[in-house]
């Protein structure tokens, strides 16, 4: 079994929230933020991780190298609201060793 | 009024299932959809991606469930109300509920049931400052009649299916079209993409990417649009125009039905999952993703197996002390309330010489 990694998520309330992701679940940040309850069902994750809705979308405050942007991910963030340079969506972040540390804020719900 | 045995709220894949259910026990339904088709989410977010966890279906596009569970269900008539978002419940002296709708439709049943997913959708509204100010005032989230657009000057905003194909469309009812999308490239069907391509070459839509819009100009009514382009410099132009169609697409709320008097949680519906799915008022049940219980999983065939149960509960409400035995529908075959039947086979007895 791996090891979890520690992330630090600010809710949509400004509240930070370090917490432990399992990294060998398969789970992506969205998947994290459901599963602590950081942010009300319904909210967030509504497509289900399929990069449908932009409601997972977050603002990394951190310097991690992330995973190289996929073109639906590029579409779906240029019809989101409230997007920042360092806006990314939830799911496409997988929780795998590297990503110990990161940092993300939760961008407003839309 | 519509009078039916089962009110469904939300014609998603459990919506639909229910009417199949309750057609074997001989009850009749009718759904009510805010969207104006049926299939909820499945065809409404992602009719073309694939589902592999339906029993039996190894894959499966959600658009395809929704077909099959339309062509399952369709003997049994339901009626729908479609377009039109459930507002208000009222319980009546005899037990039964008049539920209706934004659009003023009455329905009466005696038993409701909620299918509603994550709630109804709702167009999501951009971030323009004064953007309320022209709500139906020339602009408007959701196309409702394209003839109101005849010869009228029309700004689209978006990047998804919906602005592509209302652009296409409106580009032979109005005087104009200009479609505005952040970047240059576009969220959407191949061929849209390309018929776009050909209009914007012939003239009849105007392009302008990347760009947004950051303002309404009009006074009582739109007038024009304020329009920031990022190309290589900022640089702000307007845009005349008498309507302003902005299309970013869809976000489910739970919306009136928060308001019925139903224990919430977490945005769901609390349930007897010990029983039959009925929800603190006795006759209300919840079904599918809009409901919550202990273990509870949002997964589609986790709503067909509660839509089944809430049934049989609706049976002894509908057909108080009636005798009831269930029955396989390979041995009783399916009577559909349009007179066909469908039965299996009989065994063909052939003697060996």
């Amino acid at each position: 079994m791996q090891e979890d990694i520690k992330v630090t998520i600010i809710d949509r309330d400004g509240v930070s929230h370090t917490i432990d992701a399992p990294t060998d679940m398969a789970m992506n940040l969205m998947e994290v933020v459901r599963a602590y309850e950081l942010a009300p069902e319904g909210t967030i994750g509504i497509c289900g991780g399929m990069v449908m809705c932009a409601s997972c979308q977050c603002y990394v405050n951190s310097n991690h190298k992330l995973p190289k942007m996929q073109d639906d991910e590029e579409a779906m963030l240029s019809e989101a609201f409230y997007v920042k340079d360092n806006s990314r969506l939830g799911c496409q972040i997988q929780m795998t060793p590297e990503m110990d540390g990161l940092e993300v804020e939760l961008a407003p719900e839309s | 009024m519509i009078s039916t045995d089962i009110l469904i709220i939300g014609a998603g894949p459990t919506g639909l299932f229910t009417v199949f259910e309750a057609g074997l026990l001989k009850l009749k339904c009718h759904l009510i959809d805010a969207l104006p088709q049926p299939g909820g989410q499945c065809s409404e977010i992602y009719p073309k991606k694939p589902i592999y966890d339906i029993p039996a279906y190894p894959e499966i596009l959600a658009g395809d469930l929704t077909d099959k569970l339309l062509e399952q269900c369709k003997q049994f008539e339901p009626g729908f109300t479609l377009g039109e978002r459930a507002e208000t419940i009222e319980k009546q002296e005899d037990g039964t509920f008049i539920v209706t709708t934004n659009k003023g439709t009455k329905h009466q049943a005696p038993v409701v049931a909620v299918a509603g997913g994550l709630g109804s959708f709702e167009p999501r509204k951009p971030l323009i400052p004064n953007i309320a100010d022209f709500e139906d005032k020339g602009v408007e989230y959701i196309i409702k009649d394209p003839e109101i657009y005849r010869d009228k000057k029309v700004v689209i905003a978006g990047g998804g299916d919906s602005a592509l194909d209302w652009s296409i469309f409106l580009a032979d009812v109005a005087k104009e079209v200009t479609l505005i999308h952040r970047r240059n490239e576009f969220r959407g069907h191949l061929d849209s993409v390309e018929k776009v391509q050909e209009l914007k070459n012939q003239g009849k839509i105007s392009l302008v990417t990347p760009a947004e819009v950051i303002g309404i100009i009009g006074n009582g009514h739109v007038n024009g649009v304020a329009v920031k382009q990022s190309r290589e410099e900022d640089k702000e132009f307007n845009i005349e125009c008498d309507h302003f169609i902005p299309l970013f697409g869809l976000s489910p709320k739970l919306g009136p039905i928060a308001n019925w008097g139903l224990e919430i949680e977490k945005n769901a519906i609390k349930v007897n999952n010990a029983l039959d799915y009925q929800t603190n008022i006795p006759g209300v049940f919840a079904i599918g993703d809009v409901n919550t219980y202990p273990g509870k999983l949002k997964l589609i065939l986790c709503g067909f197996h509660e839509a089944t149960l809430m049934c049989q509960a609706a049976y002894q409400i509908i057909n108080p002390g009636k005798k009831y035995v269930l029955k396989y529908t390979t041995v009783s075959g399916v009577d559909g309330f349009d007179g066909t039947r469908k039965e299996a086979p009989k065994a063909v007895v052939k003697k060996i010489n």
